[in-house]
């Protein structure tokens, strides 16, 4: 099983990387409104995703173990707003929010382990100062 | 033909292939796309988390994710070597020398917290969470996109 998610990953890398969004030149463009390339690619995966989605529901399809599929949105907290907002300036800062960042890596772009270090201790920061956080 | 392979992939390409492993993922194991997750896994094998009942957790549940991951970067080298006719740019130049690093760091580190704090990032809320039209996940999807925009333009 874990080799169909690695495979599963590489398709997905192969296609963050030939479609650039894992580049911060492509990054800049979309929060500076210069093109439309990441909007487009963002909406029509979320186009795809949600028909997708409700194709599934329709025909109430199971999963390969036949287990009943998992539509159950994530739990929200005051976390998704301002760790959200964190998360954007990140982003604009290093040109590749999480999957890019495994791909930049793949893509011998070195200094994405330095983004790659620096995610790590963020999630260790957090997880630090968890509990005093609102959620 | 050879461009439209070796050359950037268009988004009406990209986009809808991305989508479609929302539902991809679940039909293979019941799994909803999510990404920034995986950095638990890589934490849990680089630094103490012993201690460290947060990144405990979730070990098990998202162990996928590890070889998604893995995937991801194995996927980035094949597109970087094998499937591209011109080397691409993916960073400015000032990010391989100092200080530029250190704010790729820096970066990094709001990237870690600010996914963790907010239980996912571009995939998990933007693709995933949109998909099924979960309306939490489009609060935090506008949050990134405001974090980004006060990065930008301040």
């Amino acid at each position: 099983m874990n080799f169909i998610y690695g495979i599963t990953g590489v398709l997905f890398g192969i296609i963050l990387t030939k479609s650039e969004v894992v580049s911060w030149f492509r990054i800049e463009k979309m929060f500076r409104f210069q093109e439309a390339h990441m909007y487009l690619v963002i909406a029509s995966a979320i186009a795809v995703g949600a028909f997708s989605v409700a194709i599934l529901k329709k025909l109430q399809l199971r999963s390969l173990q036949r287990e009943k599929l998992n539509f159950a949105g994530k739990t929200e907290t005051k976390g998704f707003v301002i760790g959200g907002f964190l998360f954007g300036i990140g982003w604009a800062i290093t040109g590749a929010c999480p999957g890019p960042i495994f791909s930049q890596i793949g893509a011998g772009v070195w200094p994405a382990l330095v983004t790659l270090s620096g995610a790590l201790c963020g999630v260790y920061l957090y997880s630090t100062v968890r509990s005093k956080l609102p959620h | 033909m050879s461009d439209a392979i070796f050359g950037t992939w268009e988004w009406y390409v990209a986009g809808p292939l991305l989508g479609a492993f929302v539902p991809l993922l679940l039909l293979i194991n019941n799994r909803q796309l999510g990404i920034s997750s995986s950095f638990m896994q890589f934490c849990s094998l680089f630094l103490p988390a012993k201690s460290q009942q947060f990144l405990q957790v979730d070990r098990q549940k998202d162990r996928w994710k590890f070889y998604f991951a893995i995937g991801i970067a194995l996927g980035g080298f094949i597109a970087a070597n094998f499937l591209s006719s011109e080397k691409v740019a993916f960073l400015p130049g000032k990010y391989y020398e100092m200080p530029g690093l250190l704010l790729l760091f820096c970066g990094g580190i709001l990237i870690g917290f600010g996914t963790r704090y907010a239980n996912g990032c571009t995939s998990g809320h933007a693709i995933m969470g949109l998909s099924l039209l979960h309306w939490p996940s489009l609060k935090a999807t506008i949050a990134f996109f405001a974090g980004g925009l006060a990065y930008t333009y301040f």
